[in-house]
C-alpha cells in the first residue's frame, strides 16, 4: 500500500521501503510515546490528588522532551560482568519486536505498512520476539533481580499468549480471514457491525454472538494487559520487589528503548483490541467526508478514529495501573491457566457452534 | 502477685545463694540472680503455674562503671575490674504481674547463661548486649555482632571506658 | 539425566525500594520460594544510647525524636513518662491532655505511612499518596504547635515546650471531621480490594504463642488475637479517662494473625485514635503547661523502666541513674527491633513477593531498630 505509493513517488524501491519503514516511527510511535508518557504522569497525578509535572512548559507539557534530553545525555553504563553482546542486543530486539507489530496494523484505509494476508498471525508471531529480548536482558545483566524478572516475564508472556490466541481463533471463525484490513472492512458501516456486536453476521446468530464476543473482549483485554506488563500484571517489573525487573541494569538510551517499547506496546495491544472488536479505523457513525462529498477527508477521519479508540484503551490501562495492586506470580499464572484459558476454550466452542447455525 | 511474694516463691525453690532481693532508693526493686543460674530461674518463672512469666518485655545490658578508675596521660580513662549487669524485665500476660531480674558479672569474665531458648525475644537483645557491652552469653545459638559491623575489632562501644580505634578497614574513625 | 538444582542466595537491601530503609535481608531461595530469611541490621546505627550518656536528661529529648522518626511525638512522650516515673513528679492535667492529643494524632500519622507504604509495596501507588495527603494535614497541626514537621522536640520532661496555639483546637476538630470519611475511602480503594486481599490474607501468619514468645507488641500482637494495649492494660498519662476500643485481628479474610489482619487492625486503630482525639479536644482543661518542668533534673540513684504504647508497639526506656545530671545508661526497647526479629518465622515457605508483603505488615522504622 504505502510502500507502493512511496516507491512510485521516489522512483526507487529501496528508498520507498526505507521511508515506509521509518514513517510509523516518526509519525506515530515517537509522538505517541512522548504524549503517552506525559499523559500517564498527568493521569496518575490527577487520580492521586496532585498536580504532576508543572515546571517545563505550560502545565509541564514539555516534561517528556526534557526527560528525553536527560536520557540522551546519560552515561551508557555497561558493567564488567555483563555479557556485552547480549546486553547491547536485548533492547534493540525488544524494541524491534514491538515496532514490527506496527507494520501490519491498518491505521486507516489508505495507510497500512504491509497488507499481509496473515496479518493477525504475523502480529502474534513477531511480538514473541519480545520474550527473547527480555530473557536476554535479564540474563546478560548478570543480576539476580533481573534474572528473576526475566524468568517471570517469559513465563507470563508465553502463558498469556494462549488465551489471546484462543480469542483470535474465535474471531477467525466469525470473520474467516486473518487479513487485518479485511477484518476491518467486515466491520464497516455503523457500530453495530463491530465484532463486539457480532459483526456483519445476520439473523439470530448475531444476537447470540454478542455475549460471547463481550466475554472474548474481556479475556483478550486482560491477557494483552499481561503481555505488556502493566499493573495488575507488572510482575516482571515489580518495582517494590525486583527493583525494576529485567531493565534494572540499563541506563541512558538503552533504558529509553525499553521504555519506548513499553509505550509502543501499550498502543499496539490496544490497536489489536480495536481491530478485532471495535471496528478498527471505522467510524461508529459514518463519515463527514461522505456527507460533504470530500473523499480525501475519509482516510484522515479514519486515522483519527483509530487513534481515538486506541488511546481510549491506553487510558483504561493507565486507569487500571493507578488503581489496582499487583498480583503475585503464582496468582498471575492461576488467573491465566485456571480461569482465562478454560473460559476462552468454552467461548471458542460456543462461538463455533453459533457460526455453524 | 507482688515482687516480694514472687521472691518468697523463688527463695523457697532456689535458696539464698542464687538470688537476692534488692530494694531500690528510687525507681523499681529487683531480684539479683547468679549469672550462671539465670536460665534455671527464668525457666522456673516461665513454667510455674503461679508465676507464668510468658513475656520478656525488655532486656538491657549495663556497664556499672564501678571499677577502679585509672586516668591515662591523654585524658582518657580505663576501669580496672568492675562489673557488667544484665537487667531482665519480665511480665505475665496471664496473671498481669511484672518482675525485674538482674545479674551482675565480672568484667574480666563476663559469662551469662542465655535465656534465648525460653524467650525467643532475648535472641537479638543478647546479641546487642554482646555487641555493645561484650557480655558473653553461654548457649546462645547465634552470638554475632548485630548493630556494629561483623568484623569490628575496636571493642565494645557502650562500655564506659571505650575508646574509638584509629582505623577501621583503612578508614579513619575519629573525625 | 538428573538436573542439578541448588538454592540461590538473594541479597535484598540495604538499597532496595521496599525494605523501608537500610535493612538487608539475606534470602535463601528455592526458585521463588523462601527457605530462610536472615535480617542484617545496623546500617543506621548512630549510637543513641552512647550519646545519651553524655547528655543531661532534658538534652536527650531531641535524640529520641530521631529514633522512630515517623512517631517522634510518641518517642518523646515515652521518654517523658519514664523520666517522670524516675523523678516521681506529677504533671498538670492540661499537659497530659496535650500529650494525648499529640500522641494519638501521631499514631494516625504513623499508621497512615504504614498503610500507604504497605499499599505501595503490594503495587497500589494511589492509596500511598492519599495517605500522605492526609498525613500532611496532621504534620501541619504539629508544625503549628511545635514549629517542626518531623522532629518536634515538643514534649519535655514535666511538660511541653509551649502551649497550644489559639487556633489549634478548632483546626484539630476540623481535621477529625475531615479524616473520618477518608478512612472509608481507603477501605474502598485498598482494604477490600480483591487483589489486595489475595496478596495479604493467609500470608505471614503469626500464631499468638509465637508472638508472645518473641515479645511482639502493638498492632502485630493484636492482629494475632490478643487484646493487649498498654493504654488500657498499664494506663499511663490520662488514657483511663477516654472511652475507646482495642481492635484485635479476627481472621476475617483468612487466618487470625495474617498480614491482612495486621493491616486492618491499624485501620481500626486510626478510628479509635480519632475517638480519643475528639474526646480529648472536648475535655481539655485550662492551665499552665510549663509549671511542672524541673529546673535541673538530677534523679536519685536508681533505675526505672517506663513504657508506652507507641504506634508500632511497646516503646520502653530503661533508665539507670547514678545521681548525676547525666543518665548512666538509657536502654531503649524499640518495638520495631523486637517485631522484626520474627520475620524469619513469618516468611518461610512463602514467595519473594510475600517477603515484601510481610515486611510491610510488620511496619518497621530502621531509625529505631538501629538507633
Amino acid at each position: 500500500m504505502i510502500y507502493e505509493f512511496l516507491s512510485n513517488i521516489t522512483g526507487s524501491e529501496i528508498l520507498g521501503a526505507i521511508i515506509s519503514a521509518f514513517l510509523p516511527l516518526f509519525l506515530f510511535i515517537l509522538p505517541f510515546a512522548l504524549i503517552a508518557v506525559l499523559l500517564e504522569r498527568k493521569v496518575s497525578a490527577h487520580m492521586q490528588d496532585r498536580l504532576g509535572p508543572m515546571r517545563v512548559g505550560y502545565h509541564g507539557i514539555l516534561q517528556t522532551v526534557a526527560d528525553i534530553l536527560k536520557l540522551i545525555q546519560k552515561e551508557d553504563i555497561t558493567a564488567d560482568a555483563n555479557d556485552k553482546t547480549l546486553f547491547n542486543l536485548a533492547p534493540i530486539l525488544v524494541f524491534a519486536g514491538s515496532y514490527a507489530v506496527f507494520a501490519a496494523i491498518p491505521f486507516s484505509s489508505s495507510y497500512l505498512g504491509s497488507n499481509i494476508n496473515l496479518g493477525l498471525f504475523f502480529i502474534i508471531g513477531i511480538s514473541g520476539i519480545v520474550v527473547a529480548g527480555i530473557l536476554m536482558a535479564g540474563w546478560a545483566s548478570n543480576n539476580k533481580y533481573t534474572l528473576l524478572g526475566a524468568m517471570r516475564s517469559a513465563a507470563q508472556l508465553i502463558s498469556y499468549e494462549i488465551p489471546t490466541i484462543m480469542i483470535v481463533v474465535t474471531i477467525l471463525m466469525v470473520t474467516g480471514t486473518l487479513n487485518l484490513k479485511e477484518i476491518t472492512e467486515l466491520q464497516s458501516g455503523y457500530f453495530w457491525n463491530w465484532l463486539i456486536f457480532g459483526g456483519n453476521v445476520t439473523g439470530i446468530a448475531k444476537y447470540l454472538l454478542i455475549p460471547f464476543m463481550i466475554v472474548g473482549f474481556v479475556i483478550i483485554y486482560i491477557s494483552t494487559l499481561a503481555e505488556v506488563n502493566r499493573t495488575p500484571f507488572d510482575i516482571p517489573e515489580a518495582e517494590s520487589e525486583l527493583v525494576s525487573g529485567y531493565h534494572t541494569e540499563y541506563s541512558g538510551m538503552k533504558f529509553a528503548m525499553f521504555f519506548l517499547a513499553e509505550y509502543a506496546n501499550m498502543f499496539a495491544v490496544s490497536a489489536i483490541v480495536v481491530l478485532l472488536f471495535f471496528g478498527g479505523y471505522h467510524s461508529p457513525f459514518g463519515y463527514l467526508g461522505n456527507t460533504f462529498g470530500i473523499t480525501w477527508l475519509i482516510p484522515i477521519e479514519q486515522l483519527l478514529w483509530f487513534t481515538f479508540k486506541g488511546v481510549g484503551f491506553v487510558l483504561v490501562q493507565m486507569w487500571l495501573r493507578w488503581t489496582l495492586p499487583r498480583l503475585r506470580v503464582d496468582q498471575l499464572m492461576a488467573v491465566c491457566w485456571k480461569y482465562l484459558i478454560p473460559i476462552a476454550f468454552v467461548n471458542l466452542l460456543i462461538v463455533g457452534l453459533i457460526t455453524l447455525l | 502477685m507482688t515482687e516480694k511474694e514472687i521472691f518468697e516463691i523463688l527463695k523457697e525453690k532456689f535458696g539464698d545463694s542464687i538470688i537476692e532481693f534488692v530494694e531500690a532508693q528510687a525507681g523499681e526493686n529487683y531480684i539479683k540472680v547468679s549469672p550462671l543460674e539465670i536460665d534455671k530461674v527464668c525457666a522456673f518463672l516461665f513454667t510455674d503455674d503461679r508465676l507464668l512469666f510468658d513475656s520478656l518485655i525488655n532486656f538491657s545490658g549495663v556497664d556499672d562503671a564501678n571499677g577502679e578508675k585509672k586516668v591515662n596521660e591523654d585524658g582518657s580513662f580505663d576501669f580496672i575490674g568492675g562489673t557488667l549487669s544484665v537487667v531482665y524485665h519480665i511480665e505475665s500476660l496471664k496473671h498481669l504481674h511484672k518482675l525485674t531480674l538482674a545479674v551482675s558479672v565480672e568484667k574480666d569474665k563476663p559469662d551469662v547463661v542465655s535465656v534465648t531458648d525460653i524467650w525467643a525475644h532475648a535472641n537479638w537483645h543478647e546479641r546487642e548486649a554482646f555487641d555493645l557491652l561484650g557480655i558473653n552469653f553461654l548457649n546462645h545459638p547465634d552470638l554475632r555482632r548485630i548493630l556494629m559491623p561483623y568484623d569490628w575489632e575496636g571493642g565494645f562501644p557502650l562500655r564506659k571506658d571505650y575508646k574509638d580505634p584509629e582505623f577501621y578497614r583503612g578508614m579513619k574513625v575519629p573525625y | 539425566m538428573v538436573l542439578k538444582t541448588e538454592e540461590m542466595t538473594l541479597n535484598m537491601g540495604p538499597q532496595h525500594p521496599s525494605t523501608h530503609g537500610v535493612l538487608r535481608l539475606e534470602l535463601q531461595l528455592d526458585g521463588e520460594f523462601i527457605v530462610d530469611v536472615i535480617p542484617h541490621i545496623g546500617y543506621l546505627h548512630r549510637c543513641f544510647e552512647k550519646h545519651a550518656e553524655f547528655m543531661t536528661y532534658p538534652q536527650v529529648v531531641p535524640y529520641t525524636d530521631r529514633m522512630d522518626y515517623l512517631a517522634s511525638m510518641y518517642n518523646e512522650f515515652g521518654y517523658a513518662v519514664a523520666v517522670e516515673k524516675l523523678l516521681g513528679i506529677e504533671v498538670p492535667e492540661r499537659v497530659e491532655f496535650i500529650r494525648v492529643i499529640m500522641g494519638e494524632l501521631q499514631r494516625i500519622a504513623s499508621h497512615l505511612v504504614a498503610l500507604g507504604t504497605y499499599g505501595a509495596d503490594i503495587g497500589a501507588v494511589t492509596p500511598f499518596l492519599f495517605c500522605f495527603r492526609d498525613r500532611e494535614k496532621i504534620l501541619s497541626l504539629f508544625e503549628m504547635a511545635s514549629g517542626a514537621r518531623l522532629l518536634y522536640n515538643y514534649i519535655w520532661v514535666g511538660g511541653v515546650s509551649r502551649d497550644l496555639p489559639p487556633d489549634f483546637l478548632r483546626l484539630a476538630k476540623e481535621f477529625v471531621d475531615y479524616f473520618r470519611p477518608k478512612i472509608k475511602e481507603l477501605n474502598d480503594l485498598l482494604s477490600f480490594n480483591k487483589i489486595f486481599i489475595e496478596r495479604t490474607a493467609n500470608i505471614g501468619i503469626l500464631p499468638l504463642d509465637v508472638a508472645v514468645n518473641y515479645g511482639i507488641t502493638g498492632p502485630m500482637l493484636r492482629a494475632s488475637g490478643m487484646k493487649w494495649d498498654l493504654r488500657k492494660d498499664d494506663p499511663y498519662s490520662v488514657y483511663n479517662k477516654f472511652d475507646f476500643d482495642i481492635p484485635v485481628g479476627d481472621g476475617r479474610m483468612g487466618t487470625v494473625g495474617d498480614s491482612w489482619d495486621r493491616y486492618y487492625v491499624r485501620i481500626i486503630e486510626m478510628e479509635e485514635s480519632l475517638k480519643i482525639v475528639e474526646q480529648a479536644l472536648n475535655q481539655i482543661p485550662e492551665g499552665d503547661v510549663l509549671s511542672a518542668i524541673p529546673k535541673r533534673i538530677k534523679p536519685p540513684v536508681g533505675q526505672v523502666y517506663g513504657r508506652v504504647e507507641n504506634p508500632r508497639g511497646e516503646l520502653g526506656y530503661f533508665i539507670v541513674s547514678d545521681g548525676t545530671v547525666n543518665p548512666k545508661r538509657i536502654k531503649v526497647r524499640p518495638p520495631s527491633f523486637v517485631n522484626l526479629a520474627v520475620i524469619g518465622e513469618l516468611c518461610k515457605g512463602h514467595m519473594i513477593a510475600d517477603v515484601i508483603s510481610v515486611l510491610g505488615s510488620i511496619d518497621i522504622v530502621l531509625g529505631e531498630i538501629d538507633r
